[in-house]
């Protein structure tokens, strides 16, 4: 789990504690995979498409997606990261501090842009990503591609690609890591 | 940390490095189509200028502005003060008008500290008499990071009037903080009384110091100097300390002049060094935007003193 | 009628004066002590059990504000101060506005000081409004009763002017007294120059401003003869040489203040212009020298320099404050809690050598003994209290000391046989 979630989840200071593995490494790739032949098949090829993957979990997903889509069409898609922290809703109210510096070195302008995290709840991250794009930009579209969407929207947001929909209760943590995704808490 | 009073109430490198990294992101955000972020909406800083200083003001109402706070002035001129109305009086209207942070420059040292003891909002010192420019000192030390990489172990010689000089004080601060040698260049009229406890080393000979410093660091010479008996004439200060181009052949390839701005061409800074491309006065100045944004956007927004333990978690 | 109508009897108290120590009850009649001894009884008892029945303390240096800044301090409140901290008599600076440097100021002050719970003097300046440029009509204001003259807030810079106010000085008789600083050396600082002064930023001035013209009047009063008073002497260099001139012989007296032996040049850090002074708080090696001159006798007096000053004033940046701070009501608890000296020895520090200083030595300060006017105060040398600026009787709050405990606090103060503070409160 990223080291500013840890930081910002209650206890803070806590650490992860897995109960249940939800998905295993291959049942990731299954899901990258499928969910990359869903970008094609949406966005007809891949000609405009960008990938921004949004720090810090959501960058490692979108290369692996960009991966897959390479593998499956044949063409190069270029992968940016974008740090939500200054759009941010709750800014004043906890510790937001930006975890790497934006990168997103192309024109935006008429381009389709597939946001990529590896956690979709209350869809306060993916507010704030909308507004930063905005700044950079006009794209025809964006689209949104989450690994977990584990539910208690707070925002009229929905996902476009989704690795697996997992029930969860709010006090619940889910830990997408290389190997795999775990259901868990936070403890002391 | 709610004030930036003085460079040690970063306390050491760890809170320097911070501001370094936040800094990055707001270079990021300099660079864009439309450099602004949503970050400090419906906050609002107030500029508290006793003297002069346009360059300062307008860096910091830049970076205010990128962040999308509200900003407003109370520029006070030196006769309106001569009326009467004690500091804290003054500072305590600005409060009233109900701001977030007050940014100071005073001519008096420790004017913003006063200013700290008496408001709830946050101050931000932008520079007070002789005492300390702290943001200067992280804009400088911000663009010695960037140009040469960093600061550990570099030698950074300070040239010029260190006794008047806040920059020097505060730049002496973070250049050792952050593991860098500094030596300072200056005849003893113009080094402070004492430097009992300043990590620093001493010299009255520039030649002898430029071919080993990464850094030569130019300070503003002022004229009303010659009147205090401090120097003989500005001819015989250049002919001593000026940076001229005879002296810059005695650096490294690779070291840098800076100069805290403005310059005294001809004087402290010959006119063909200034626009040599080892000079990096400008970046200084690009990086001055960055770096204020971060440290409002540090004090203001970041929250880090304003964590609630009980707090409902916030994930998406 | 009764010959013991109308007395009044200190209880249970141990008398400390310039004789000696001894454990004695005193009774008082018409501004005269009538008795010291066991056992005594009178109309009217003051407890002292516990306390030190002392001479009333004398000021050689208090800044009464009055006339012309009466809203900092008048002569009523700065006198009402001091006889709280059990002084009873205070000696006023000329630099008021206008400056007392005519027989028409000297004359308002006194007039002013006429009905004060305290005795006021007042001291005259050198030179006409402190300008240093001509002298004061010093034998007209002498006539008057002034016995010291100073040029206060300022020294005579010039070196010429100096000589001849000395000269003609020692012809009425009085004393010159001097506050060091050579104005070009000092120029413009703030606080002492040292290693506080260059890490802070702030103008400093150094030692050697105040030494410089301790080491010149030291000179002349070789040259003409005259008697030289020191006022408040901040440095290891001042304190050694005149503890040299006074070996050597010649007219020399000093005087140093609480809290140049209490405070230093650090105490500047917190920017906070409560702790700016003239001459400025210097360092531990100068508090430790002063401590040793009083210890030692170099330093004759301890005098306030009791210099109040509006908030308002003092709510501006260090450079642009007035320099001074508040004295009358807490020397005596600084002296005792910070001084290492038996309390014979503070007592004398405090009393009778400054009222021997200023020549009022046959009225206050003396012996307590039968027939000497009733000039008294009672302290309870073991009470310990906080200091609490808005409980001054100060019209100002400018006390460096706000929120230190201090031990040893006055009980009763009497002025001329009647009591003006009684269990630590005023009576008028």
């Amino acid at each position: 789990m990223a080291e500013r979630e840890r930081r910002i989840t209650p206890p803070y200071g806590g650490v992860f504690v897995p109960r249940t593995r939800v998905m295993d490494a291959d049942d990731c790739n299954r899901a990258i995979w499928r969910m990359a032949h869903e970008i094609i098949e949406r966005n007809h090829g891949l000609d405009t498409v960008h990938l921004v993957g949004l720090q810090t979990g959501g960058v490692p997903f979108a290369e692996k997606l960009a991966g897959a889509l390479t593998a499956i069409d044949g063409t190069e898609v270029e992968v940016g990261s974008l740090d939500v922290a200054f759009y941010r809703d709750d800014i004043g109210l906890r510790p937001v501090l930006p975890e790497a510096v934006t990168d997103i070195p192309w024109e935006l302008d008429g381009q389709v842009v597939v946001l990529c995290d590896d956690v979709l709840f209350t869809g306060r991250t993916i507010r704030a990503a909308l507004n930063a794009l905005n700044d950079y930009g006009r794209p025809r579209a964006i689209q949104l591609a989450v690994m977990i969407d584990r539910g208690h929207r707070e925002l009229p947001i929905r996902p476009d690609y989704v690795g697996k929909n997992l029930p969860t209760r709010r006090d619940e943590v889910v830990d997408v890591a290389t190997d795999g995704v775990d259901l868990g808490e936070m403890r002391k | 940390m709610k004030h930036l009073l003085s460079v040690d109430d970063l306390d050491g490198a760890d809170r320097i490095d911070e501001v370094m990294r936040l800094t990055d992101a707001f270079v990021e955000v300099s660079a864009r189509t439309i450099p602004r972020v949503p970050a400090l909406r419906g906050k609002t800083v107030a500029w508290l200028f006793y003297e002069d200083s346009t360059r300062t003001r307008l860096s910091f109402e830049t970076a205010a502005k990128r962040l999308s706070a509200d900003t407003m002035n109370f520029s006070v001129s030196t006769s309106s003060v001569k009326k009467g109305e004690s500091l804290r009086d003054t500072a305590l209207t600005v409060e009233a008008m109900g701001v977030d942070a007050i940014v100071v420059r005073h001519g008096s040292a420790g004017a913003p500290h006063r200013i700290a003891q008496w408001v709830g909002a946050t101050v931000i010192n932008a520079g007070d008499g002789w005492h300390e420019h702290p943001t200067q000192a992280l804009l400088d030390t911000y663009t010695i990071r960037d140009k040469l990489g960093g600061l550990a172990g570099r030698h950074i010689a300070i040239i010029g009037d260190i006794k008047h000089s806040r920059v020097a004080r505060s730049d002496v601060l973070a250049f050792t903080a952050m593991g860098a040698e500094v030596t300072l260049v200056a005849p003893p009229t113009l080094l402070p009384p004492s430097l009992e406890g300043w990590p620093v080393r001493v010299s009255h000979n520039l030649d002898a110091v430029l071919p080993t410093v990464d850094v030569a660091y130019l300070l503003r010479m002022q004229r009303e100097r010659m009147t205090e008996a401090l120097l003989p004439s500005l001819r015989e200060y250049t002919a001593c300390y000026g940076l001229t181009t005879r002296r810059v052949d005695l650096m490294d390839d690779k070291a840098i002049v800076m100069h805290p701005g403005p310059m005294n061409r001809g004087v402290e800074i010959s006119a063909e060094v200034a626009d040599l491309p080892r000079s990096v006065i400008v970046d200084q100045v690009r990086n001055g935007v960055a770096v204020r944004m971060a440290v409002l956007y540090l004090l203001l927004g970041a929250g880090t003193d304003l964590v609630a333990p009980d707090q409902e978690p916030d994930r998406s | 009628m009764s010959e013991r109508q109308g007395t009044t009897v200190i209880k249970g108290g141990r008398v400390v004066d310039a004789t000696g120590e001894r454990a004695a009850d005193v009774l008082v009649q018409h501004g005269q002590i009538l008795a010291v001894g066991p056992d005594l009884d009178g109309d009217a008892v003051i407890d002292a059990g516990g306390c030190i029945v002392a001479p009333g303390l004398v000021d050689l240096h208090s800044h009464l504000r009055e006339p012309g800044k009466e809203e900092a301090e008048t002569v009523e409140t700065g006198a009402r101060g001091a006889a709280l901290g059990g002084y009873t008599a205070i000696l006023a600076m000329p630099n008021t506005t206008p400056a007392i440097d005519s027989a028409g100021v000297v004359r308002e002050v006194l007039e002013l000081g006429a009905s004060a719970p305290c005795d006021v003097h007042t001291s005259g300046a050198i030179t006409v409004g402190r300008a240093g440029q001509q002298l004061a009509p010093m034998a007209e204001m002498a006539a008057l009763g002034v016995r010291i003259f100073t040029d206060d807030g300022a020294g005579v810079q010039d070196n010429r002017l100096m000589r001849r106010a000395m000269e003609y000085a020692s012809g009425l008789g009085v004393t010159l007294a001097q506050h060091c600083e050579d104005d070009a050396l000092c120029g413009g600082g703030h606080m002492h120059e040292g290693a506080w002064s260059s890490r802070l930023g702030i103008p400093g001035q150094p030692a050697e401003a105040e030494e410089l013209m301790v080491m010149r009047d030291i000179a002349l009063a070789r040259l003409t003869g005259a008697r030289i008073h020191f006022q408040h002497l901040s440095t290891a260099g001042s304190v050694r040489m005149v503890a040299e001139a006074k070996a050597a012989g010649l007219l020399v007296t000093a005087e140093a203040t609480p809290h140049h032996f209490t405070l230093t040049d650090a105490c500047c850090a917190s920017y906070d212009p409560v702790f700016k002074v003239n001459p400025p708080l210097r360092t531990d090696a100068d508090v430790a020298a002063v401590k040793a001159a009083l210890a030692s006798g170099a330093i004759d007096a301890i005098a306030t320099d009791h210099a109040p000053h509006t908030t308002e004033d003092k709510e501006q940046p260090f450079d642009e404050a007035p320099p001074g701070m508040l004295g009358l009501e807490t020397a005596l608890a600084l002296a005792l809690t910070e001084l290492d000296l038996p309390i014979a020895q503070i007592l004398a520090l405090l009393s009778w050598r400054p009222a021997a200083i200023l020549g009022i030595g046959h009225v206050h300060g003396g012996p307590v003994a039968e027939g000497a006017p009733a000039n008294l105060c009672v302290i309870d040398p073991s009470a310990t209290w906080v200091v609490d600026p808005v409980a001054l009787a100060s019209r100002s709050r400018n006390t460096p000391f706000a929120g230190r405990t201090l031990r040893g606090k006055v009980r009763h103060t009497l002025l001329h046989g009647e009591p003006v503070v009684l269990d630590g409160v005023a009576q008028r």
